[in-house]
């Protein structure tokens, strides 16, 4: 369990990017951060590994406040895949790449082995195993970057823009990746300005604007909300903004699945088309 | 990270600011002339003032003093180096002497006015200035560019290498952990990326640049054209003046060292 008081951060250059953020994430709870660029996602998330302690306010993992251990034993805990695959990819080859956190955390040869293999199969990367990470795609290198991360079962994955760089296909993996993740009981925590990817994940949504909480709910009272997504500089989903358009003919709007707008939409042409 | 802190640029303007930065630059040259020349200490003390009121005016005292704290783990390596080595090869196994002591102290307050000189200029120096500047000195403008591009990439790489470290810390790396070459072998997975970022940054300029055009036209003109003012030829003719008479002190004047102003020795 994650628990954020009244925390305050400011960076030594004296930008005021967390003012006051207080929330609380349950185990095993699928948390989608979203806001404008500069409202203080990234920020806040990286406290919860500790990489930042806090100026004011306290943040507890799993009952230890962050201030009082190292990155290295958070990590351990709790996996955090940057956004940018570039700052992180060194290995000569993939698989190295994927065994490097492990050594870190003074695993054995044998686990190494089996857990390695189980991550590169899982992000679908076995074929580049002897490949060097700098030869691969965008994309590639992206779901390299999250295999060294999942690789030692982390129980909170913090996931700084997934889908940035991944094209449909891999984006709809990543989504059920994600979810099945969150479906062994893994609190997942999203950073995304993607809202159409929320949407079809419907997690916990936490809106951010100013280093501030805007609001936190479920992503169809969220992503719905004309008024909140304007003031985080966002938009609806596409489904979503049919249904808004749509309003007049009696339509719901807190639409943010495709398969039940599909249903709806039949109901309302059987009812009404005859 | 806290010594690139002290050459970054913040836009301000200040007296410090406007001066021609040809002229700026010959003043630190100066300085670092001067600062080479001597090795006792009560000039070099003297050194260390004088850009000081330059960062007051410029209002740079928080950088400055960041660049100087930045500076303080190369400053101790010098001064213990100076001291041991010295210590070693010239007086064991006697106590040291007072005058290794300040032998010491000055090669290391020499690196201090090195640093301190550069962060001013740097810190106060725009780097379109300092390409304008180069430019107008008559170095051909690729190198101009190549130079002040450079300078402008200093603060984004030190931001970039602090993600990097983030990214790897969070994997479970402890930079701090083992003896002193494991320490070294614990930045290779900062400097890999690093490095292949900063390569594949300067490739994808150097398409960016050549989609507009760059170097389509043989003769480039400014839209700013440097002009020397009123307090450049100030600074400049002070500074020749102190390089005259620095030189002047150098060749006939036996300088004391502090120990003997001091009438110890």
């Amino acid at each position: 369990m994650i628990e954020v008081k009244d925390l305050h951060f400011t960076y030594p250059t004296g930008v005021e990017a967390l003012r006051g953020i207080a929330i609380t994430i349950d185990d095993g709870e699928f948390l989608a951060i979203m806001g404008q660029n500069g409202a203080g996602k990234t920020t806040l998330v990286k406290h919860f590994n500790g990489l930042l302690k806090p100026t004011k306010g306290e943040v507890v993992v799993d009952g230890v406040n962050t201030r009082k251990v190292s990155v290295a034993q958070l990590a351990r805990k709790v996996g955090f895949v940057f956004q940018n695959p570039d700052h992180q990819l060194f290995c000569e080859t993939v698989e190295e790449e994927v065994a490097f956190a492990l050594r870190n955390f003074g695993f054995e040869e044998n686990a190494i082995k089996k857990r390695v293999d189980w991550a590169l199969n899982i992000l679908d990367v076995m074929q580049y195993r002897q490949t060097s990470p700098f030869m691969l795609s965008g994309g590639e290198r992206k779901r390299v970057a999250l295999a060294s991360v999942l690789a030692w079962d982390p129980q909170v994955v913090i996931l700084d823009e997934p889908t940035i760089g991944q094209d449909h296909q891999q984006k709809e993996k990543l989504r059920q990746f994600i979810v099945q993740l969150n479906a062994q009981k893994k609190t997942v925590v999203v950073v995304t300005h993607d809202v159409e990817f929320v949407a079809e994940c419907n997690p916990r949504v936490v809106l951010m604007s100013g280093g501030k909480i805007v609001v936190d709910g479920r992503a169809e009272e969220i992503l719905t909300n004309p008024k909140l997504v304007a003031q985080a500089s966002i938009v609806s989903p596409q489904i979503t903004q049919i249904f808004l358009g749509l309003s007049d003919l009696g339509l719901p709007t807190n639409v943010i699945d495709v398969h039940e707008a599909r249903r709806i939409l039949l109901d309302f042409l059987e009812a009404h088309v005859s | 990270m806290s010594m690139f802190e002290g050459f970054k640029f913040r836009r301000v303007s200040s007296a410090i600011h406007r001066l021609d930065p040809r002229v700026k630059f010959f003043f630190v040259c100066v300085l670092f002339v001067m600062a080479i020349l001597f090795n006792k200490l009560p000039p070099l003390i003297l050194l260390f003032f004088i850009p000081l009121p330059f960062v007051f005016m410029a209002g740079v005292q928080r950088e400055w003093l960041r660049s100087m704290r930045g500076a303080l783990f190369f400053a101790a390596i010098i001064f213990l180096f100076n001291f041991v080595f010295t210590y070693f090869y010239t007086q064991y196994p006697r106590f040291p002497s007072a005058s290794l002591l300040e032998r010491s102290s000055a090669m290391t307050l020499r690196f201090f006015v090195l640093v301190e000189s550069f962060s001013v200029f740097f810190l106060t120096t725009s780097p379109d200035h300092l390409g304008l500047a180069l430019e107008q000195s008559h170095v051909p403008y690729e190198f101009c560019f190549a130079f002040t591009t450079a300078v402008r990439f200093v603060p984004v790489l030190a931001d970039e290498a602090q993600t990097i470290m983030d990214a790897q810390k969070a994997r479970g790396l402890e930079l701090e952990r083992g003896n002193f070459l494991k320490r070294v072998r614990n930045y290779i997975p900062i400097l890999i990326p690093l490095i292949v970022s900063a390569i594949r940054r300067s490739l994808e300029l150097a398409e960016a640049m050549e989609s507009r055009a760059w170097g389509a036209s043989e003769k480039r003109t400014n839209l700013y054209v440097l002009k020397l003012k009123k307090a450049d030829y100030f600074l400049a003719s002070g500074s020749v003046l102190m390089l005259i008479f620095a030189v002047y002190v150098w060749l006939f004047v036996p300088v004391p060292s502090l120990a003997t102003l001091l009438g110890f020795s």
